[in-house]
């Protein structure tokens, strides 16, 4: 078995398995923090951002390559240009060999266009019903933030490896992630393309590839949909733990019941904010933003439109009418927003089984309806929707995109940016908040990061592997030890009692996963020809000859008849044949016992010089302890007349 | 050989009170539990003292219980199985007939006990009870009952959360399809399953004789002959179920309205409407594609012209159209308004789905035109009664193409009439060669399998003969293995001889032959011969390696052809000796080569 680790960094898994024929990608993620080095885009055009220090680029030379590739803020170079994507890995393997595509959460689809329209994939796509249509907003909604602002500046002159050094070290670092491989966004043709290859499953269903492999999705916890995957064959079992989490959400608990004793588990899902408790920040985003709104300030969360957004809302509006701020509206903008909330109402067998008895009385498992209705909560798809009319301040907006580059979030935060009464608050852990808002700089409203993420954290991972008992465990690196920045923390590795492998970036891992057994089935005709003969108290043994018919990966065995050839055509006799197992010694005497009753009584025993040996008319058999060799002179049925009278006599079983 | 029973409780050559035992590897499931709507004594009921012969509880008999939908013919008798017989084992249906079926059952009750006064019925609390024991299951998803007995659940289409369900253990497998509709209608998809190639199949057999035209024909018949009414200042009733078929009706109706731009009023009955909208909209997934597309914009079950409806309508003059529970005027409010306006010409009843036997609804379709309501009443029908077959079960085209998508290997037909059975039983076993069974209430039926047997085969057997054959193997030829089976306890071993041998401590015997043939027509010099015997050899054993080693060996496979030196006196005498040798494991491959140099030789050369 093979293990290919096409990610573009740990916290972005993509990989792909070789086993019993089958290449199984699991995950494509898009890495996302190439965005850090682009400037913002936004809907109408900023003067600010446009007005920024240009940056000069010089070659070696010092003869200018580009000046308005590159430009200043706060000490700080940004590429103006239309943002670039970093794609999984395409050279480690030829991608157009990749059977199925097994996608685990609506994170972890975004590469999914790419690596299915530009490489020859022909092969098919698997995830749960809700990650298909979730996954499906969130990259319609990336398409529609990219091309909605088409940026006439295509920068590429400073993508030269020549420059590298000319630029500063803040810039040079995208160097590190492979710079020269940075893609736009695919199209939605791409999407389209790519989601008509896609087929749903339900938790716990099992789908057969190629008859060789079965695959199950089992419900990881972690947001509505999101599952692990369990890859078997009759005898050998895989697993890939994906972005898991064992505390209350929204979402179906964990099931790992079926997942444990398994050959391998690849694991790639630990939270990213391993030293913030997700309750302790839920607490502290609450009663920071009722300071903020109580002072007369805005308060602006940068957010995807689904996952955490589902959580948060619920908890923040509970919160809201405790604390006495219910007229303070919420707004959620984004492109995806109400379909988004309307598939989470639908969803009700994904979801916890709080929310599924909601749905049995029937109501909606979440309150977003409700709240809809009373007007507490705003959804627009744009700040271009309408959102201006009525617009309430003080307000909270929930607004995408996290990453700060493109979005409606770029919109407000350069609206409020500059009034200290507001708050900008971070909870997406996949963000690094200050990339995010260094080309805001300088900032006077007040910046919060409350990262929430529910995956499991390094403790909480271990003692879930080591439950499940799996022979051995492969994970990326930076999961192995801790971080560079805290080296005594060693409470932030893995600790695991299995073995466990490495999976480094842009690297092949040959696994020892042996297959010893397969399954085959028995045509009943041939299993009842069989004659057991029993060797050991209580085991069984049959020599057996069979046709072997292999369709579907499915071995399936059928009798072989006894062929009589009668002249020229031959004919087939409706007798089972199996070709015996020789054993033990030829008891002699018994032997030549027989020979004379079947009428060949001109039999000679001589003792030879490493056994016995018995002439008959013209033809020999030596016999030496555990062989026999008989010689004859082409008469066939004489021949055989031995042959079945050697066999009877042979005392091994 | 291992075998399937089915005895029928109810729903054998009868619709009605469905619920059917089967025994599957020696597990018990339950399939339905539901009531008949033509009896109202204990025949209502199936006959559970069957399983435990009038005493003790079923839990001990009984693996598991699987509702197929909400329909009270299906799921009627549950709180009365479950509380009232005693069943604590596991109840398996899908999440939305979890949700509606507990509403259908209250009101059951609520009609039978608090109307009729019947008393020793089954109580709001023993609902509650019983549906505290239902685990909820999604389509597709595999559950493991216990170590051995698996379920699967298919998309049945009948109605809202209707699904099939796929039952195995160890080889043999039974489909249960409950009701289901092979064609997609305004708001539900078609039945789907895969090839899942069940042992048995339990289908539905309601319309068995019937093939219905398109769809759209039924549906423009139907509007216009509501419209038609309306327009002559009739009134039309419905009489529906609450669930189901009534949504299916509203949405054809409501776009109607729209599109004709009418006023009359649409009222819906009972206090059920809205809840059972509900319903839809929360289980949309369970819908068809074209509402699933479009809900985020709209959904299609917020009703713009459809009211609520008052008793005190009832004598509202001018046109309008009710649909009024229950569906087989059984009772309530569908049978009250209906003895109002029955006399009334002008009027019209549409009966849009099956009725069972002993119903007023069934009396009127039978054409009765005479009708006793109450003992000693008997009303005179003069309004026009319709039927319109729109309840979603699958016709005979449809129960077909269902035993062709799963492939069966047997067929058992329940839910229908003994005649009509008869005919698609004839049908099924002329067209598609399949046996079929038709069991009447408490009939069992034995099926015998006959299933392949599953051994564990070592890799390295199974590769044997690749290596043979090549990298690129001919797929025409037939490829054979030899082996050792093993067998303790249960488990079975296919293991490559060598391996048995040594893994059971026995000492191998080898066994050669070694044997002279004489080809007549063939000219020494020994090295022509011999090239000429090779290219013979592997004209005629295209499969195997022949290799001319020297100049007087062959070697084919492990087989060595060898030619003898002449003998002083033979060597006038045409032709030659050859000696073969091999072991007995090649003994066949050693006496083909034995008959081709004796008999094919001479003729292919001469």
């Amino acid at each position: 078995m093979k293990l290919y680790n096409l990610s573009a960094s740990d916290t972005c898994p993509c990989v792909v398995m070789k086993f019993k024929t089958c290449t199984i990608m699991f995950d494509c993620t898009l890495d996302l923090s190439s965005l850090n080095y682009f400037l913002p885009s936004c809907l109408v055009n900023n003067a600010r951002l446009m007005n920024l220090p240009k940056w000069k680029l010089k070659d070696e030379n010092g003869i200018l390559v580009t000046d308005s590739d590159l430009k200043e803020c706060s000490g700080k170079i940004f590429v103006d240009s239309s943002p670039e994507f970093c794609f999984p890995e395409t050279e480690l393997l030829d991608l157009s060999t990749v059977d199925i595509i097994l996608i685990s959460n609506s994170h972890t689809i975004l590469a999914l266009p790419f690596i299915t329209e530009y490489f020859g994939f022909h092969g098919t796509i698997y995830a749960t019903e809700p990650t298909h249509q979730l996954g499906k907003l969130l990259m319609e909604e990336l398409i529609e933030y990219c091309h909605r602002v088409p940026k006439s500046n295509q920068a590429t002159k400073w993508k030269n490896r020549k420059l590298k050094k000319q630029l500063p070290s803040s810039l040079s670092s995208c160097w590190d992630q492979d710079v020269s491989s940075w893609r736009h966004c695919y199209s939605s043709d791409d999407l389209q393309s790519a989601l008509s290859r896609m087929h749903v499953v339900r938790f716990a269903e099992t789908v057969s590839i190629f008859g060789a492999l079965k695959v199950t999705a089992y419900s990881s916890g972690y947001s509505l949909g999101s599952c692990n995957w369990l890859v078997e064959s009759d005898f050998e079992k895989i697993t890939y733990l994906s972005s898991s989490s064992s505390l209350t959400t929204h979402s179906q608990p964990l099931d790992s019941k079926f997942l444990s004793n398994s050959d391998l588990l690849i694991f790639t899902g630990l939270t990213q904010a391993p030293t913030h408790n997700p309750d302790s920040m839920l607490a502290e985003l609450c009663s920071c933003l009722g300071k903020t709104v109580k002072a007369k300030g805005n308060v602006l969360i940068p957010c995807l439109p689904f996952g955490l957004l589902y959580d948060l809302l619920e908890c923040l509006l509970s919160y809201m009418e405790t604390s006495n701020i219910i007229n303070v509206p919420i707004y959620l903008v984004s492109p995806s927003a109400k379909a988004s909330l309307a598939l989470s109402q639908i969803n009700a067998e994904w979801l916890h089984p709080n929310k599924q008895n909601k749905a049995y009385l029937p109501e909606p498992p979440f309150p977003h309806d409700e709240l809809i209705q009373l007007g507490r909560l705003k959804v627009f798809s744009g700040t271009f929707d309408g959102l201006s009319s009525g617009f309430k301040k003080p307000c909270i907006v929930f607004a995408g995109h996290p990453s700060l580059r493109f979005g409606d979030a770029v919109h407000f935060i350069e609206m409020w940016r500059k009034s200290p009464l507001n708050s900008i608050i971070f909870v997406e852990p996949n963000f690094s908040y200050l990339d995010a808002l260094a080309p805001f700089q300088p900032l006077t409203a007040k910046v919060f990061h409350y990262p929430i993420d529910t995956r499991t954290n390094h403790q909480d991972a271990s003692r879930l592997i080591d439950s499940l008992h799996p022979s051995q465990v492969v994970a990326p690196l930076s999961y192995m030890k801790a971080p560079l920045t805290v080296p005594h923390r060693t409470d932030l590795k893995l600790n695991l009692g299995c073995p466990m492998n490495i999976l480094e970036k842009s690297a092949v891992l040959s696994l020892n996963v042996k297959r010893k057994h397969e399954m085959v089935d028995l045509e009943p005709e041939l299993a009842s020809s069989l004659l057991p003969s029993e060797i050991l108290p209580g085991v069984l043994m049959a020599p057996i000859s069979a046709q072997i018919v292999t369709r579907d990966n499915k071995h399936i065995l059928k009798p072989i008849h006894k062929r009589t050839s009668i002249g020229r055509k031959r004919k087939f006799h409706e007798e089972v044949v199996h070709r015996p197992l020789l054993c033990g010694k030829l008891n002699v005497g018994s032997f030549v016992e027989n020979l004379k009753q079947e009428g060949l009584a001109d039999v000679k025993v001589e003792e030879g010089s490493a056994g016995k040996i018995i002439l008959l008319q013209d033809t020999v058999i030596q016999i030496e302890g555990d062989s026999t060799h008989i010689v004859c002179q082409g008469n066939e049925t004489l021949r055989v007349k031995l042959r079945d009278i050697l066999l009877k006599n042979l005392d091994g079983i | 050989m291992p075998d399937i029973r089915v005895v029928p409780l109810g729903a054998g050559q009868d619709v009605g009170r469905s619920c059917i035992l089967v025994t599957l590897g020696g597990k018990n499931i339950m399939l339905d539990c539901g009531m008949h709507m033509g009896f109202h004594d204990e025949r209502r009921f199936p006959y559970f003292n069957y399983i435990t012969g009038g005493n003790g509880r079923l839990t001990e008999h009984i693996d598991c219980v699987i509702i197929s939908h909400f329909h009270l013919d299906h799921c009627g008798a549950l709180p009365y199985m479950s509380e009232m017989v005693g069943y604590d084992g596991p109840i398996y249906m899908t999440h939305p007939t979890k949700a509606i079926c507990p509403i259908l059952l209250e009101d059951y009750r609520k009609i039978t006990v608090d109307r009729k006064g019947e008393e020793n019925f089954f109580t709001s609390q023993m609902i509650k009870d019983c549906m505290k024991k239902v685990v909820p299951v999604n389509l597709h998803q595999t559950v493991h009952v216990d170590d051995e007995l698996q379920i699967k659940a298919y998309y049945a289409g009948h109605v809202l959360g209707a699904a099939m369900f796929y039952m195995k253990v160890g080889t043999e497998s039974v489909l249960y399809t409950g009701d289901y509709n092979m064609t997609p209608d305004r708001h539900l998809g078609a039945a789907w399953v895969d090839k899942c190639r069940p042992s048995l199949l339990i289908t539905e057999s309601t319309y068995a004789t019937t093939i219905r035209d398109s769809k759209r024909c039924r549906e423009r018949d139907f509007l216009k002959k509501v419209h038609e009414r309306v327009e002559n200042g009739g009134k039309v009733l419905i009489p529906v179920f609450a669930l189901g078929r009534a949504q299916e009706l509203c949405i054809l109706l409501e776009s109607y309205w729209e599109r004709m731009n009418l006023k009359v009023p649409i009222y819906f009955s009972t206090g059920l409407t809205n809840k059972a909208t509900e319903y839809y909209k929360l289980f949309i997934t369970w819908t068809n594609q074209k509402i699933k597309n479009t809900f985020v914009e709209r959904n299609m079950f917020d009703f713009k012209h459809i009211k609520g409806f008052n008793r005190s309508y009832i004598e509202n003059p001018g046109p309008m159209v009710v649909f009024a529970t229950p569906g087989m005027l059984h009772g309530g409010l569908s049978l009250e308004i209906f003895k109002k306006w029955c006399t009334n010409e002008k009027n019209m009843i549409i009966m849009p789905g099956y009725c069972v036997a002993g119903t007023v609804g069934n009396k009127i379709l039978s054409g009765m035109r005479k009708i006793e309501l109450k003992p000693g009443q008997i009303v005179e029908i003069k309004m026009q009664v319709q039927y319109m077959s729109f309840s979603a079960h699958a016709d005979a085209k449809g129960i077909m193409q269902l035993i062709r998508m799963c492939e069966p290997e047997n067929v058992m037909l329940v839910h229908g009439e003994a005649a009509k059975m008869e005919f698609l039983k004839s049908k099924i076993n002329k067209e598609l060669h399949l046996p079929c069974f038709k069991p009447a209430n408490g009939e069992t039926v034995v099926i015998t399998t006959n299933p392949p047997i599953s051994a564990v085969a070592s890799v390295k057997l199974l590769h044997k003969h690749r290596e043979v054959t090549g990298i690129t193997p001919n797929p025409k030829r037939i490829k054979t293995i030899h082996g050792t089976v093993i067998i303790k306890g249960n488990n079975m071993q296919l293991v490559d001889s060598n391996d048995a041998i040594h893994e059971l401590k026995l000492k191998k015997h080898e066994l050669r032959f070694t044997s002279t043939v004489h080809i007549p027509n063939i000219h020494r010099p020994t090295s022509v011969a011999m090239n000429q015997l090779h290219g013979h050899l592997k004209k005629n054993l295209r499969s195997h390696n022949i290799s001319i080693n020297s100049e007087e060996n062959i070697l084919i496979d492990s087989v060595l052809l060898k030619a003898q030196s002449p003998a002083e006196e033979k060597t006038d005498q045409e032709g030659m000796d050859v000696l073969v040798s091999w072991s007995m494991q090649d003994e066949e491959l050693g006496t083909y080569i034995m008959d081709l140099l004796r008999t094919g030789f001479q003729t292919r050369t001469t």
